[in-house]
């Protein structure tokens, strides 16, 4: 026997009016997505020892060229301070112009976490900002496919090489080239992340239920876009201080009076075999730092991911 | 298919178009001087100069030297070199030097293919055990510390330990081998790491877990299934990596001392030597259109599921 589907009748079905009381009322319970997040990012002893880590190299790096006496582009003009072996004046030696490694090495990790920094800021930001316009702009799609294969398929060095004609070699220098191509990477990686966070499942179930775009942007949306961030943050400054160490390697970097990371390292290794003391501590820092983010962005990206929370 | 093909390919050259045309003019905008070297701005008057410069062409208009170079170059010439290697054809110098960088390239593309889809097994099939740690280590310490200063140590220690050469020498096979273990150190890691994470993904999937219900042979599963699918979104990347390896590793390539191409680029443009960085420039952005696309084409002859038509 065949059974009717009763006709609906507009009079007794009506879409329900979103109303804020009732879907906070039933959709959440006392989980918090940001407090399971830190939870579970702290759980991991290695992480609480790679954040103290660096904490402290951080702040050792600002605090250190504020209350040292040392100059550290201080020459010494008597022949017996070049290339000393570490003592207690000069805790890892000196270079070949007598410059204390030990100050030199603290100045150089904050110029260099400095650079990266803004790097990574600007690389995350201009790129998250496009890539929210392009990933709801699906008319922008050829356009801005087309700038980033052009943006991408020329060299770094071609763009940096010219900048260092129109400006002097300078920090300023050469965070534009190192940012001028970052920013396109990043916008179609969150471009990517966007679209396919949008038309997920429970959006679109979300969207048909009549709930407001703002609701969706600020539950849904921005959560998962704020993880991403923190952890594309975190794994460009490894990036850019890699970059900075090479670009010093090629010569075209910073001048070589200039105190970075890669300008230290890349001096100590033309030393090396006379003075392999000379880029012990740099090298070991730099390591440090470079592996510390690496190892925390990519806990950070698994802690933010819910199905990790406990 | 067809009209897909014939849509990509006006899209590339339209991309590599762009691309040439922007370095192009680039190059225009440096200074005049830079086309000599110190010296010989010391021992040459203003005239001399300005002659040489006008005889070369390089006064032109930016579009007229444009156009030039684009009708000689479907004449089969590359132009000749400025300032690195004066006066010699470029065509003879690239014909000289890519097949170095091209033999160091393949041989440690196929070394990191091989060693790094191993790593990537080891690490699944010992997920959260010791061959998981220590790949994850390894991929670590290759893909957070700068590139530089593990190849330097590589250098001086490992050919210390191993009593092998610490520069490249043409005749002495024993000298080829650490070039070719630091090329492949980088893409060892890009292999395991990306293996891993789909093999995984992989090994999660209700067909997998439903064929193992079913009885089916762990290794059957593993061989048929998770490793075929896992290893289709590596295989996008073979082409382009095959025409990449004539671009060379520029640290590798001057820590070791070998003739090839990694830093003829960088060279050229310091030493302004415009028509060699053009066409280096241009051979680079058609290599990696052209790997993309063959990518694309390979992907989708691999994987039935995927066709080349457009989604709107």
């Amino acid at each position: 026997m065949e059974k009717k589907m009763p006709e609906l009748n507009p009079l007794k079905f009506r879409a329900k009016v979103f109303d804020q009381m009732l879907s906070e009322d039933t959709g959440y319970s006392n989980y918090s997505y940001w407090r399971s997040t830190i939870r579970t990012f702290f759980k991991n002893k290695a992480v609480v020892v790679l954040v103290a880590l660096i904490v402290l190299i951080i702040l050792m790096s600002f605090i250190y060229p504020m209350v040292s006496p040392v100059n550290p582009n201080k020459v010494a003009l008597k022949r017996t301070m070049w290339n000393n072996r570490p003592s207690w004046e000069h805790l890892f030696g000196t270079d070949g112009l007598g410059r204390d490694i030990w100050t030199r090495a603290w100045y150089g990790v904050r110029n260099s976490f400095l650079l990266a920094f803004c790097i990574a800021l600007s690389d995350v930001g201009i790129g998250m900002l496009v890539g929210a316009i392009w990933g709801y702009n699906k008319k922008l799609d050829p356009i801005m496919i087309e700038i980033y294969n052009v943006i991408t398929n020329i060299p770094s060095t071609v763009y940096l090489v010219l900048l260092a004609y129109i400006m002097n070699t300078s920090y300023l220098t050469l965070f534009v080239s190192m940012a001028s191509r970052g920013w396109i990477v990043e916008a179609r990686f969150f471009r990517n992340r966007i679209l396919s966070i949008r038309d997920n499942e429970y959006n679109m179930a979300s969207r048909c239920l009549g709930t407001p775009m703002r609701r969706i942007a600020t539950k849904n949306i921005i959560p998962h876009i704020i993880s991403l961030i923190i952890m594309e943050a975190a794994l460009c400054i490894p990036y850019s201080i890699g970059s900075e160490v090479f670009l010093g390697f090629v010569g075209i970097g910073l001048p070589v009076d200039a105190i970075t990371l890669g300008n230290i390292v890349n001096q100590g290794r033309a030393s090396f075999t006379l003075h392999p003391y000379q880029m012990l501590l740099p090298t070991i820092i730099l390591c440090i730092i470079t592996v510390a983010f690496y190892v925390i962005g990519n806990k950070f990206a698994d802690a933010s991911d819910p199905r990790n929370h406990v | 298919m067809g009209k897909y093909i014939l849509k990509r390919t006006l899209n590339s050259i339209l991309t590599v178009m762009i691309v040439f045309v922007a370095v192009f003019m680039l190059l225009r905008l440096m200074p005049l001087s830079g086309y000599f070297p110190p010296e010989m701005i010391k021992e040459t008057d203003e005239a001399t100069r300005m002659t040489y410069l006008r005889n070369q062409g390089l006064l032109d208009h930016p579009i007229v030297q444009l156009g030039r170079f684009v009708k000689n170059l479907f004449q089969g010439d590359l132009g000749r070199s400025l300032t690195v290697y004066p006066k010699v054809p470029i065509s003879t110098l690239l014909a000289e030097k890519i097949p170095v960088t091209a033999a160091f390239g393949l041989a440690s593309m196929i070394l990191g293919i091989v060693l790094g889809l191993s790593l990537g097994m080891l690490m699944v099939r010992f997920k959260d055990r010791w061959g998981d740690h220590l790949g994850t280590g390894y991929i670590l310490m290759v893909r957070a510390i700068p590139s530089l200063i593990y190849l330097f140590f590589i250098q001086v220690w490992v050919s210390l330990w191993l009593n092998l050469p610490m520069v490249f020498d043409k005749d002495i096979p024993s000298s080829w081998i650490l070039p070719v273990i630091c090329l492949s150190l980088g893409s060892i890691a890009w292999y395991a790491l990306w293996l891993r994470r789909f093999m995984v993904d992989e090994e999660n999937k209700d067909y997998v877990k439903f064929a193992m219900v079913k009885g089916f042979s762990k290794k059957e599963v593993w061989k048929r299934h998770i490793f075929k699918n896992a290893i289709i979104p590596l295989v996008i990347y073979l082409p382009s990596d095959l025409l990449f390896i004539i671009s060379g590793s520029l640290v590798i390539e001057t820590l070791y001392v070998i003739p090839g191409t990694g830093g003829l680029l960088t060279t050229a443009i310091e030493k302004q030597d415009n028509n060699l960085v053009q066409v280096i420039v241009l051979m680079y952005a058609v290599l990696s259109v052209l790997g993309v696309f063959l990518g694309d084409l390979l992907i989708a002859a691999v994987d039935p599921r995927i066709t080349l038509m457009e989604d709107n």
